[in-house]
């Protein structure tokens, strides 16, 4: 399930980060995330949200993902 | 005649604050482009929008040069602000009204059009 999938893609991308995965609609391809991890230090919201764009490029670009909300947050 | 990737890098190039989005700013047919639109907006922003559903290939060549994979995409003078959930947290932390009056001057009149691409 798509839900699973694209959350042990961000755990694999961000290790030790707490990653929450919604699914908005309940139909299985709106999500919102939200990634706290210590790689978002320092970088800035566009840096941030790319490495989230980066980790789930897979299921963006195969459409698994129709629409998708990021949020992210360092540790610092 | 200009290929389609020429034509979105001098939109890019060429208007303050553009949006690639889903729909047109008279006719959203998206709730993240509406939540761009509506950021930049309030952040006093004049605002070009191109919708990016007439030709597949819009969004392509769009994504393929700006490396984002997703719509919208907002640029404010060339650069890449982000998509829907950046703009609105530059908003709420009043970045995006800074960058924008930087980028245009403090006295920048706020329009609203749609830009047409033409694909051959």
């Amino acid at each position: 399930m798509a839900l699973t999938t694209i959350r042990d893609l961000l755990a694999e991308a961000f290790p030790g980060g707490r990653v929450d995965v919604e699914d908005r609609t309940g139909g299985g391809d709106h999500f919102q995330v939200t990634v706290v991890s210590d790689a978002f230090n320092g970088l800035s919201l566009i840096q941030q949200h790319t490495l989230v764009n980066a980790a789930l490029a897979g299921p963006l670009a195969d459409g698994t993902i129709h629409e998708l909300r990021i949020r992210t947050k360092g540790t610092a | 005649m200009s290929t389609l990737q020429d034509q979105i890098k001098q939109v890019i190039d060429t208007e303050p604050v553009v949006v690639f989005m889903k729909g047109t700013p008279d006719a959203p047919a998206c709730g993240n482009s509406m939540r761009a639109l509506q950021a930049l907006w309030q952040a006093g922003a004049p605002i070009t929008g191109v919708d990016v559903l007439p030709d597949p290939r819009i969004r392509q060549e769009l994504s393929a040069l700006s490396e984002w994979p997703t719509i919208p995409q907002v640029f404010v003078k060339g650069e890449l602000i982000g998509g829907a959930d950046i703009t609105e947290e530059l908003l709420a932390s009043g970045e995006l009204r800074e960058k924008i009056d930087q980028a245009l001057g403090d006295e920048h009149p706020q329009t609203v059009r749609t830009l047409v691409l033409a694909p051959d």
